[in-house]
């Protein structure tokens, strides 16, 4: 493969490093109305009257808007597919305020200094509810965080809002309660998560303005510019054929720009004004007022036969989605549908639980999407099941865990909201990614302790992990291929590249096809206006998805242009080829170049424009699989945790660009890492959100990470394009479990809730 | 009120607030590289050179830099350097915070700093939510020719 597999530099990359204006603040209309949002200051009230008209009367104020001036239609603010499998639950304003952040009101002004006036001169009286804050109370509670009538979800998720439940979910095969009694051993524990938060550079950005034509247009930082078309539209009732969106490139995203959230309120001012209007989130709203991910409670039993047989495993949980549904169910069977195929020759698996609403800051789309928060359950399970049988962890996993043309029946059960597809994993390269990864972290010499001092012990942990690429049977990629005169071609694809180099990725898919060089390849994306449908970024598709379409319209666009040089060298179609350069006769000399051929197609002979397009939908999802080891430094005197060393290695099929490949996993490990150790968001007793800024709420830097290690095993996905799996979410999924599991191995505490902070092992430490 | 400023090395009169920041200054001016990220000093993603020296444009007046000099990315000619570099890596991802970084890893280059734990430490206010730090590390030490 020429184009496949070369670690070139992103197309972009330049243009951004180099401070270009490429984002939405720095696209929006010169004269974009500023627009701020009032939030709510409590955790559940009722607005019982707002007087406005201080705040309007100041100078340079050009509108507010409050609940009695928009349309209120039951959305979801989430970006999935359709029908949607998160409730209508969320109003562009609405007169419940449902958490500290909920908007309250839509101000918009000439400058920030007179709309941040005004806001302070609306005056709002409020009802205000006892809220619900703890997430193990919720269900009953008697407060109801949606108790209007139009709240619906779009078909049966296991909605219960007179309950606080936002989704629920329960599955099982064969019978847990039967098979246990057969086990040897058995382990039974609880596992919490915590809502870590995104923290994508860019804060969320919207800028909306009316075009010549009269119609709505958006220019976003989104991870989803098709689903904000077709939500605008719902949410204000107007067709979506006069709204336009665009997605420029995106500060980060992370699943956090997988939804709707500066958008409406552009909208609502532009809509009533007719003039542009821009609004850019402090950090302190994005931490109080779009998405965290959401936290959750996992009761996990396993059994076993002395013999180290895996047979039972029961997972039943509890996930906290926050004031909105966003993401409730398919967060929650993730956590499932994500992990127990990895332990595929169990007699009995269940999964069960429910999703509530809290009067918090709402939980969302966050890499991994469940994933993470299962995997840390059942991976520091796993090594408590091993450790009862005497058996090496990693050992364990190797008889246990799948393989190579294995399947699971989780995969046609647990689909995303619904039921999935059957597949057989036709790449899984697992045993190879544990064995690789035991030898770059030294396993035999490491596991499980070395002492290091009287008060540092290291210690080492694994974890194995799972995804998907993309969802089966739902995510949609397209593609179009247009050639130019100058034998180049432009690429337009609905997929959106947040930073990810994806833009890069499918040109260098559409060149390998086309034998042409990837700088040939020009790629404009995520336009609703000129760019063909995708569903966007999110659920490790975009390689896999809108990758395998941007094949297909590449193999297509080689016919046209076989079939057009064919006619213009006067041979049988069946006589030429083209090789990238030249449309050739196979066994003869007569040629026409590609250059040439696009030229005379444009301007003198057989004229038409040569333009091919595909879609794409998977069948199947196939999963990327990794093993995560970690070596970690604790001291017994402080509880600090030290992380010494990272492997991870990964089978992610063929890795289109390694480099952007490799940078996919570092990042991820990191969040994770991050994740682990000391993310950690904090409400006062009223909830209110307490780390909202980068001061209270720590992200790793570089000096917290220790050394990083990741692999690549080969492997090759046959359904993929050009072999490829998706590469975007795995990364994240095993430093909990692996870190957990190392300081475990290390010092004899098991940390059951995360972060895993020092205090946390300084208090488990003194009670042995 | 009226600021005079030399801006990558061409000399400005700027109309300003009195309480305005020199962030939103920048921006407002048209130096897009010049990005908001935190609002409270601790991301890194908007320093520029004040004489020469790395300040978060966030955290200082706008007022405060009448008479000096400030220096962007595009401002510095070692930047295209670094940037190709770090774009070798993919250590890019989305951008946001790379002219930050750009700009206080050349500030390293001219202290002659070549100790990569000492860089690391220089750098440790330049966060980077997208790329784990380990491809701009790698980038960063072929730069300034980090000793092994």
């Amino acid at each position: 493969m020429k184009e496949v597999t070369r670690k070139i530099p992103k197309k972009d990359a330049l243009g951004l490093l180099l401070g270009k204006p490429v984002y939405t603040d720095d696209l929006a209309p010169k004269n974009s109305l500023i627009v701020k949002i009032l939030r709510s200051p409590h955790a559940f009230a009722k607005i019982k009257n707002i007087d406005t008209l201080e705040a309007t009367n100041i100078e340079g104020i050009e509108c507010i808007l409050t609940y009695k001036d928009v349309p209120r239609i039951p959305v979801t603010r989430a970006g999935q597919g359709y029908p949607e499998p998160s409730p209508h639950d969320w109003y562009i304003l609405d007169e419940y305020v449902r958490y500290v952040g909920d908007e309250v009101a839509i101000v918009a002004g000439k400058d920030e200094k007179c709309v941040d006036e005004a806001l302070k001169k609306i005056k709002v009286e409020y009802e205000v509810f006892e809220p619900v804050l703890d997430f193990e109370k919720a269900e009953g509670h008697s407060s109801v965080i949606h108790p209007e009538k139009e709240t619906h979800p779009m078909f049966e998720i296991g909605f219960d809002a007179q309950k606080n439940i936002a989704a629920s979910y329960e599955m099982e095969i064969g019978s847990v309660e039967e098979e246990l009694k057969k086990c040897d051993v058995v382990v039974s524990e609880r596992f919490y998560t915590q809502a870590q938060a995104h923290v994508a550079f860019e804060p969320h950005s919207a800028a909306s303005y009316i075009d010549m034509q009269g119609r709505l247009v958006i220019l976003t930082s989104t991870q989803v510019p098709f689903h904000v078309r077709r939500i605008i539209a719902e949410a204000f009732d107007i067709p979506i054929k006069n709204i336009r969106v665009i997605k420029p490139r995106i500060g980060g995203g992370f699943g956090g720009k997988q939804a709707v959230h500066g958008e409406p309120f552009v909208a609502a001012v532009t809509l009533k004004t007719g003039k542009p209007a821009k609004i850019v989130y402090t950090r302190q709203e994005v931490f109080e007022a779009t998405y965290s991910r959401h936290p959750m409670r996992y009761d996990i039993t396993l059994g076993a036969t002395k013999d180290g047989k895996l047979k039972v495993i029961d997972m039943q949980g509890l996930s906290d989605t926050g004031a909105y549904g966003e993401h409730a169910l398919t967060t929650f069977m993730v956590a499932g549908s994500k992990t127990l195929p990895m332990y595929n020759k169990v007699d009995a698996v269940r999964f069960k639980g429910k999703v509530v609403y809290t009067n918090k800051v709402p939980a969302g789309a966050y890499r991994g999407y469940g994933a993470i928060q299962g995997n840390f359950a059942l991976e520091s399970a796993i090594d408590l099941l091993a450790e009862k049988l005497g058996m090496d962890p990693a050992e364990f996993r190797r008889k246990n865990m799948i393989r190579e043309g294995e399947t699971s029946p989780i995969f046609k059960i647990m689909g995303e909201g619904r039921e999935g597809v059957d597949m057989v994993v036709r790449s899984c390269k697992l045993n190879e990614c544990l064995e690789e990864g035991m030898k770059l972290i030294n396993w035999k010499e490491k596991f499980p302790r070395k002492k290091i001092s009287e008060t540092k012990y290291r210690g080492v942990g694994l974890a194995i992990a799972m995804q998907g690429s993309g969802i089966a049977n739902i995510d949609m990629g397209a593609a179009v291929l247009k050639l130019n005169d100058d034998g180049s071609f432009n690429l337009l694809v609905g997929a959106t590249d947040l930073g990810t180099g994806s833009d890069t990725i499918l040109a260098q898919i559409a060149a390998e096809v086309l034998n042409v060089p990837t700088e040939d390849i020009i790629v404009y994306s995520s336009d609703t206006d000129l760019t063909p449908f995708d569903v966007g970024a999110y659920a490790s598709s975009t390689t896999y998805v809108s990758g395998n379409a941007v094949k297909r319209a590449a193999e297509k666009m080689k016919k046209l242009i076989i079939k057009e040089g064919a006619l213009k060298l006067g041979l049988d179609e069946s006589k030429v080829d083209f090789d990238g350069k030249y449309i050739y006769e196979i066994n003869g000399n007569k040629k026409v170049s590609l250059k040439e051929l696009a030229t005379v197609l444009l301007y003198t002979e057989n004229q038409k424009q040569l333009i091919s397009d595909a879609s794409y939908v998977g069948e199947e999802s196939p999963p990327p699989f990794m093993a995560g080891f970690a070596e970690v430094e604790v001291d017994i005197e402080t509880g600090k945790v030290k992380l010494i060393n990272y492997v991870a290695v990964v089978d992610c099929g063929v890795t289109i660009n390694p480099n952007l490949a490799r940078i996919q996993v570092e990042g991820g490990l990191v969040q994770g890492i991050g994740m682990t150790l000391f993310e950690d968001v904090k409400y006062s007793p009223n909830g209110k959100l307490l780390t909202n800024n980068l001061m209270h709420y720590k992200i790793p830097s570089r000096l917290d990470i220790g050394n990083i290690i990741v692999k690549f095993v080969e492997s090759y996905e046959p359904t993929g394009p050009f072999g490829a799996k998706s590469v975007a979410e795995i990364g994240i999924d095993t430093p909990p479990a692996a870190i957990a599991n190392a300081i475990y191995n290390a010092v004899g505490v098991r940390i059951k809730t995360l972060p895993i902070t020092p205090e946390k092992i300084l208090m488990n430490l003194n009670k042995k | 009120m009226k600021i005079n400023v030399t801006i990558n090395n061409e000399k400005k009169e700027l109309e300003i607030a009195p309480d305005d920041i020199l962030l939103d200054v920048l921006r407002r001016y048209g130096y897009h590289s010049v990005r908001r990220g935190c609002d409270t000093g601790m991301c890194g993603i908007c320093t520029v050179l004040l004489d020469g020296k790395p300040v978060p444009s966030c955290s200082i007046f706008a007022a405060r830099v009448d008479g000096h000099e400030i220096t962007t990315v595009e401002g510095l000619p070692e930047a295209k350097e670094l940037a190709k570099i770090l774009a070798e890596e993919g250590a890019d991802q989305c951008g946001f915070c790379s002219p930050g970084l750009i700009v206080n890893t050349v500030y390293l280059k001219k202290l002659k700093i070549k100790k990569i734990e000492e860089v690391k430490i220089k750098l440790i206010g330049n966060l980077c939510r997208c790329t784990g730090y380990v491809g701009q590390h790698r980038a960063i030490e072929k730069f300034l020719g980090v000793e092994k």
